[in-house]
């Protein structure tokens, strides 16, 4: 029997921006995910990595323009964001956006709630999700009473990407695609951060990795690095990949 | 939860669930305005000849009177003369309106809104829960021109509180009400205000004796049913000294092509120690997507707080009319009395509002609050405009404003027209305002996590309007948010 993949990108081109001015930036990718991999993906500023994530993730603004995504044997390109998000895939932003007055525990719930829903689930029970979140609050070492204030409002760069790995272990999705979530962070936030997304990682899961800096890695070990230049993997390897390219920099390979 | 008027408005969903119409024979004067017509009215209602004088003296000033145009609203002239004055559903037109002598017909109508007009249905969705403690509402009801039933009125006699259509009140009360009638909004106030003095068809009083609190929430819902005609209601509310009442209205009126003209004044009395709460929850068909129909909603609130440490709070939750004009206002008279007024005012489509508020320091030591919400989708536009004065008397008086706008998409408007008289050196008056607008990352966002975009925005705008929420009664803060949803149906996309 073989192994049915996670995520596959079959020759996948996209562009970015309106009809008028949109520009190529996938150019022929390809991926393949199976479930209990770690991926990570690195590559020189403008290579397209946070365009994979916009593109995989449905954001407005991206156009597949050749090639498929296959989530779970599910193809991506007809659903709307958030029914990508019920099919369990979830994107750690990059940059974390600010909802006042809406509360954490809010945001939370009605995500739980859609989730649920979309699967035909029942809604988590309200004093056990609380409890649940509040536990996961601590593990990442932020203060339960920020599940009083609105969404990310008045956060540290840390506490927003804190925000989104206790989402990430809450939402437990298929496949989750981080986003440069190390930027920004001190050490001793990337080593939460890090164990976090270790916690997160088991065998029927996938894991995406985008980043820039090999440290992330150190943290976080992949089971794949892949080089991204100019909207194509240009090579794969191991972890060791990793520390070659943090040595000799992006200019060997392009 | 008895009283879910609100909820059941919103429930259907899709559309405007509460646009359609009641067959009821109805007894309707032809379109016009005459001094016959205003003699037709008060005959009709049977009124003491002080008041037939009142109304026509009012005529007389509405005529030399011209329709404010300083608003920020557009919309064709209306022609007065094209409106009928009068509607009562025939059944209604005389006898005495015990509960088993109404319409079925319209009985079916507020069954089908939601409102409770068997005392019986009220308690029986009743459940005995201490943290539900006002989930019995009296409730008066305004179909057209007439006040058709009111519930709970031996409870509330118990209680020594009047609560009945002001029709009746003229004649049982006379003294209260040839005392305050007009003493809050003078005939001549403005325009609108003038007319409605002149043609008010019904509309609730209410009297709290000295030191009552009242034992239950008091509402009034109004409903629009007949073509052509025009609702002018009329709502007095008194708090004797060191009493307490909560109030809410509730409006709607089927879908109808044309515009129909809505012109209510309302005035509150506040005496000393006393306390208003008036929270309104209105929902007027606002018009279809094109602006086509709808009402035009010219409405004149004013409380006036006439005894020291008196208070009157307002709360507006308005989400209907295709043109809002009103601006519920707090005279502080007494000394130490307080003034609040809650907004949130949500226009979609081709709707426009230009709403806001007054308040006028007269006291010592007197303090005024304003939070006032904004939300603008679609083609629509919103104006905040308010005035604080404070008059020379008033030393020490203190005012925050705070207003906010939300825009969603890029079609719409907002605007804001704050206007501050200061006439006294020791007032504190504090002013903060924003827009914003629902940014598409913030949508996304909420997308990503499986929020679809329409939760979204709806999550997004009740977090905006949550300090107002607050403000409401219990049980209506739970369907405003409702109702902003449904209002908003079409907002993204």
């Amino acid at each position: 029997m073989t192994q049915q993949s996670l995520l596959e990108d079959s020759n996948l081109h996209a562009d970015v921006g309106s009809d008028a001015d949109s520009k190529a930036i996938l150019k022929g990718l390809n991926l393949t995910i199976n479930p209990g991999e770690v991926h990570a993906i690195m590559g020189p500023n403008g290579s397209g990595k946070s365009t994979l994530a916009n593109v995989l993730s449905g954001r407005p603004g991206y156009t597949v323009t050749q090639g498929h995504v296959l989530l779970d044997q599910e193809a991506l390109a007809d659903l709307e964001p958030h029914e990508r998000a019920q099919a369990g895939l979830f994107l750690a932003f990059q940059y974390p956006v600010e909802i006042p007055g809406v509360s954490n525990m809010e945001f939370l719930k009605a995500s739980m709630d859609s989730l649920a829903k979309a699967h035909n689930a029942e809604q988590p029970d309200a004093a056990g999700f609380i409890r649940q979140v509040r536990t996961l609050a601590e593990s990442l070492d932020l203060d339960p009473q920020f599940l009083k204030r609105g969404v990310n409002e008045g956060f540290s760069g840390g506490e927003k990407k804190r925000n989104e790995i206790l989402q990430l272990l809450l939402l437990n999705p298929k496949m989750a695609i981080l986003d440069e979530t190390d930027s920004g962070l001190d050490i001793d936030a990337l080593q939460t951060v890090a164990e976090g997304v270790n916690r997160f990682r088991n065998d029927g899961n996938g894991v995406l990795l985008i980043t820039h800096y090999q440290r992330l890695l150190d943290y976080i070990v992949p089971d794949f690095v892949h080089v991204l230049a100019d909207g194509q993997i240009i090579q794969s390897g191991d972890k060791n990949l990793a520390l070659e390219l943090e040595a000799k920099g992006y200019t060997w390979l392009t | 939860m008895s009283q879910s008027s609100v909820d059941d408005l919103v429930e259907a969903g899709r559309e405007y669930s509460a646009g359609f119409v009641t067959d009821v024979e109805t007894d309707t004067l032809p379109p016009g305005l005459n001094e016959d017509v205003i003699r037709f009215i008060s005959q009709r209602k049977d009124e003491p000849e002080w008041l037939t004088e009142w109304r026509l003296n009012a005529f007389q000033q509405w005529q030399a009177m011209t329709e404010p145009k300083w608003p920020h609203l557009h919309y064709p002239e209306v022609d007065f003369q094209s409106i009928s004055y009068y509607s009562a559903p025939k059944s209604q037109a005389d006898g005495p309106r015990s509960l088993d002598e109404v319409d079925p017909e319209l009985l079916r109508t507020y069954e089908k809104l939601g409102i409770p007009l068997h005392e019986q249905a009220a308690l029986a969705g009743v459940v005995p829960d201490p943290d539900q403690p006002s989930s019995n509402v009296a409730v008066d009801v305004v179909f057209d021109s007439v006040s058709i039933a009111t519930t709970f009125k031996q409870k509330l006699a118990d209680a020594g509180v009047i609560f009945c259509p002001i029709s009746e009140a003229v004649k049982t009360h006379p003294e209260l009400v040839q005392k305050y009638l007009g003493s809050v909004v003078p005939q001549r106030d403005n325009f609108y205000a003038a007319l409605n003095s002149a043609v008010f068809s019904d509309g609730s009083f209410v009297y709290i004796p000295k030191g009552v609190r009242c034992p239950m929430e008091l509402s009034t819902y109004f409903r629009i049913n007949e073509r052509n005609t025009g609702q002018f209601e009329r709502t007095l509310i008194i708090a004797d000294a060191g009493s307490h009442v909560s109030y809410l209205e509730g409006c709607t009126a089927p879908m109808r092509d044309e515009n129909q003209l809505h012109a209510a004044v309302v005035e509150l009395v506040a005496l000393e120690d006393a306390e208003i709460k008036y929270s309104t929850v209105q929902n007027w068909y606002p018009g279809d997507e094109n602006g086509k129909g709808g009402i035009y909603n010219f409405v004149t609130k004013r409380g006036l707080c006439a005894g020291a440490r008196a208070k009157i709070s307002w709360t507006q939750v308005e989400t209907g009319s295709a043109i809002t004009w009103k601006y519920p206002s707090v005279v502080l008279r007494g000394d130490d009395s307080i003034g609040e007024f809650y907004s949130v005012a949500l226009t979609n489509n081709r709707q426009q509002a230009d709403t806001g508020t007054k308040m006028i320091h007269m006291g010592k030591n007197t303090r005024s609050t304003i939070v006032a919400k904004g939300i603008s989708a679609g083609r629509s536009d919103s104006s905040y405009r308010g005035l604080v004065r404070i008059t020379p008397t008033a030393s020490q008086a203190r005012n925050f404003t705070q207003c906010d706008s939300l825009l969603i998409g890029d079609l719409c408007g907002a605007h804001t027209f704050p206007y501050i008289e200061s006439k006294n050196n020791s007032a504190i008056i504090e002013h903060e305002a924003s827009t914003s607008k629902v940014s598409d990352d913030q949508l996304f966002a909420c997308q990503q996590r499986g929020i679809d975009a329409e939760k979204a925005v709806s999550m997004i705008v009740n977090g905006f309007c949550k300090e107002v929420f607050r403000e409401l009664p219990m049980e209506f803060a739970v369907e405003a948010g409702k109702l902003l949803e449904v209002s908003l149906e079409g907002a993204v996309g």
